[in-house]
């Protein structure tokens, strides 16, 4: 191959190629003075009908309820009741509680891997309490708040965790891959993005049936950045799919900050422009905006008038999963430091302020969840932890593979069988 | 190897027709049954595998989709999640690479994953192998990328009546199914001389093909000529390209059509092999890693005390498919002849 020549002399300037750098690393004081908080009251909501070509400023301001003294205002405010709101925050408190407990269990050599989504539970829990049950939510792997919202047995979250005796799974998939049908939420695939494609031809076959159920599916911005997550907006404005898309950008995927799935230049929101589809940037660190945007895009879908972007704005306050740490490579501060606070803290004030929650009956309530997390793990370890004997009959790992066993997966069973045996003699069962 | 309920009047059909008539046939006997892809709908497929399925149809049961094999088979999952029974084309196989991820990680192991929470009962039809002058992006035959994958069958017809009972027994099955179709055979078996005009299937019995409902199960090999002399395992183009040279030759071969190479029919191949103690093993793909890499291990790892000659592979070469020296690239009758007479001769 011949080799490029060199330029010859001349005065056109030199090339530079740019590589996205975070402002903030560790040692840094992060300061977030420029991110732009708009007043609550000062993004417009437009009617679910509405023309995305109308509404393209909401993918580049910030959808707000509640501002930061406790009071909800403003055109999104989805004036939701006391109890509703108290069931909000009951919600988000048991995700944190049941998050401390699985990570200490991850810490505690239980199990291999956990993933927490503090200073996220908004994003999951009130856009679920915004779409019907019956609706079909393909997640990534931070929505455990999804779970917990639609009532899912935290034991049955925990056997999942721990691949025990009492995990439907098997003990076939990695921690958090949850898969749950009854409660509306797809298998989690460990892969990213992929679920994006998957949710729009879940949506389209509810529209080709005349159904009235709709899809939401969730990525972070970092994924944002795969193929699938564009082959999934092409097909959603091809048929009109009655699809919400839910990008969670908490400025980090692992150690990569957000310019790498290109936010340096545009928003994650912005992303709904190109395909002329509806898009909403939104705090995500505020739950009554993340319910208000969410419950106009299920009323937009459920009307045949197509699908929504939901960027929500937040941050990932801890690490990307147990297997990371984060002080390797961003500034310790940024999580306190960020200008949108945390969202169990501001729904707490919220409900102050308007005379329907104190400090005693937080506490109190702080209290009766831990205790909640605590029984179901006592229980759910009593079916076994992670790596402390075998949980599962030999054979069901070749289970599954097919409906029907083909016969190449029987002799390969019968091989491990006879393997099993010489290892551990001919009287073994498995715990 | 026909269910029963194979009753009816046939119809001559080429394997275009008869594979659109498994489609109409399913369409109409099942309304989860949906068919999609680039350029399917209206105008009914670069090959006219769809030809008129849309109108008889409707629009959301058979329809176009965007160029985007990633968004195709990621939604047919979806779409196969919710209840629904797709059948995606894919234009050719080449182009299946870009929705690889969706059939390895996702389709193929969603019954896995989830312990039967979701299955993907999806069938992936698309046109494979060379001999058209289609260059390196329209000739592949990434057959053994397929069965390299857990989770998911592999089937390739050779002839009208298999296709269209493949087909059929393919969008029934619960399991990912991909649906390999020789494009060189579509309109006429092909004897390997590719400079004798095309035989139409009308004039082979195969092309007399049920209209109704029926099936050819999946995981049966068939016995397309019977011999003592020699194993021919074969699918696809090379079936009729290996029984001609056979018949040229006049050695008494037995071909086997393997039809699904996954799950394998490894009784009929250990018997035959028993039978024959000789074993050529052809296919169009290219050599290394090829499908005939596995086929040769099982057939020495069973029948190895049997055997009277090394089993030999006739294969396409490890490059990239040519355009203009295709036909030195695709393993004609020179190739097979002289495997045979060396496998013959030890």
């Amino acid at each position: 191959m011949p080799e490029t020549p060199l330029p010859a002399a001349s005065n056109l300037p030199s090339l530079s190629l740019h590589i996205p750098e975070p402002r903030y690393r560790p040692g840094d004081i992060p300061d977030f003075g420029d991110i732009v908080v708009p007043p609550v009251d000062g993004t417009p909501r437009p009617g679910e009908a509405s023309k995305p070509d109308e509404m393209r400023e909401l993918c580049y301001g910030l959808v707000r309820v509640l501002d930061f003294d406790g009071e909800a205002k403003g055109p999104w405010n989805p004036n939701l009741s006391p109890d509703r709101l108290r069931q909000m925050l009951r919600h988000m408190m048991l995700t944190r509680a049941f998050d401390d407990r699985m990570f200490r269990a991850q810490r505690q050599g239980k199990t291999s891997f956990y993933m927490k989504c503090t200073g996220e539970e908004a994003t999951s829990v009130a856009s679920t309490m915004a779409i019907d049950r019956g609706d079909m939510v393909f997640p990534s792997y931070r929505q455990q708040g999804i779970l917990i919202t639609r009532d899912y047995p935290l034991i049955q979250m925990m056997n999942q965790i721990y691949s025990n005796r009492g995990d439907h799974l098997l003990g076939r998939q990695l921690p958090i891959m949850y898969s749950a049908p009854e409660h509306g939420f797809f298998s989690v695939s460990g892969n990213l993005a992929t679920q994006y494609p998957q949710a729009v031809g879940w949506a389209m076959a509810s529209a080709s049936k005349g159904d009235s159920r709709i899809a939401t599916v969730w990525c972070g911005e970092g994924s944002s950045a795969e193929g699938d997550f564009h082959s999934a907006l092409t097909f959603a404005t091809v048929y009109n799919a009655p699809v919400i898309f839910n990008v969670v950008n908490n400025q980090w995927a692992i150690s990569s900050f957000s310019g790498f799935a290109g936010g340096e230049r545009t928003t994650f929101a912005a992303r709904a422009v190109g395909y002329g589809i509806a898009g909403l940037r939104v705090d995500g660190n505020d739950p009554l905006a993340v319910y208000a945007a969410t419950q106009w895009a299920a009323d937009r879908a459920r009307t045949n008038n197509g699908p929504t972007l939901i960027e929500h704005f937040t941050y990932r306050t801890e690490g990307h999963s147990t297997s990371d740490d984060p002080s390797a490579y961003r500034a310790a501060q940024e999580a306190s430091a960020w200008p949108f606070g945390d969202p169990i803290a501001r729904l707490k004030h919220h409900l102050e302020t308007a005379g329907e929650w104190d400090d005693d009956r937080h506490e109190t309530l702080r209290k009766e969840l831990e205790e909640l997390v605590k029984t179901s793990q006592k229980q759910s370890e009593k079916l076994g932890i992670l790596g402390h004997g075998m949980h599962q009959p030999f054979e069901t790992m070749f289970e599954d593979v097919f409906e029907d066993m083909p016969w190449h997966l029987q002799e390969q069973c019968a091989q491990m069988l006879a393997e099993q045996e010489k290892k551990f003699g001919p009287d073994w069962k498995p715990e | 190897m026909m269910t029963p309920d194979d009753t009816g009047s046939t119809k001559t059909m080429n394997m275009i027709e008869a594979i659109n008539s498994a489609m109409d046939v399913m369409l109409g006997r099942d309304d989860k049954v949906v068919v999609m892809g680039e350029d399917v709908g209206f105008f009914g497929g670069v090959f006219r595998a769809t030809a008129g399925l849309q109108k008889k149809h409707g629009k959301t049961r058979v329809f176009d989709t965007p160029i985007n094999e990633c968004g195709i088979i990621g939604v047919a999952v979806g779409m196969g999640a919710y209840g629904l029974r797709p059948v995606p084309e894919i234009q050719f196989a080449d182009y299946i690479y870009p929705g690889l991820d969706q059939l390895v990680s996702e389709a193929a192991r969603l019954r896995y994953r989830s312990a039967n929470d979701f299955i993907c009962p999806m069938t992936v039809r698309t046109p494979f192998g060379g001999g058209i002058f289609g260059g390196q992006t329209h000739s592949q035959s990434p057959e053994s990328i397929m069965t390299h994958i857990c989770g998911v069958k592999t089937v390739i017809p050779s002839n009208p009546r298999d296709a269209k009972g493949l087909l059929i027994a393919a969008i029934e099955d619960n399991d990912p199914v991909v649906f390999l179709e020789p494009k060189r055979i579509y309109n006429g078996p092909f004897s390997g001389y590719y400079d004798r005009p095309v035989e139409p299937w009308a004039k082979h019995e195969v092309s007399a093909v049920p209209e109704g409902y029926y099936r050819v199960e999946l995981g049966k090999a068939a016995t397309v000529r019977e011999g003592e002399a020699v194993t021919v395992l074969a699918y696809g183009t090379m079936v009729h390209v290996a029984k001609t040279v056979i018949d040229e030759m006049g050695i008494d071969a037995e071909v086997l059509d393997l039809r699904t190479l996954l799950p394998l029919d490894i009784d009929a191949i250990e018997a035959s092999v028993k039978k024959t103690g000789r074993c050529l093993i052809i296919h169009e793909a290219t050599r290394t890693s090829g499908f005939g890499a596995e086929l040769a291990a099982l057939v020495q790892e069973r029948c190895f005390y049997y055997l009277e000659a090394p089993v030999e592979r006739v294969t396409g070469f490890d490059t990239p498919y040519p355009h203009s020296l295709e036909w030195a690239y695709f393993p004609g009758p020179v190739r097979i002849a002289t495997a045979l007479e060396k496998i013959m001769k030890d």
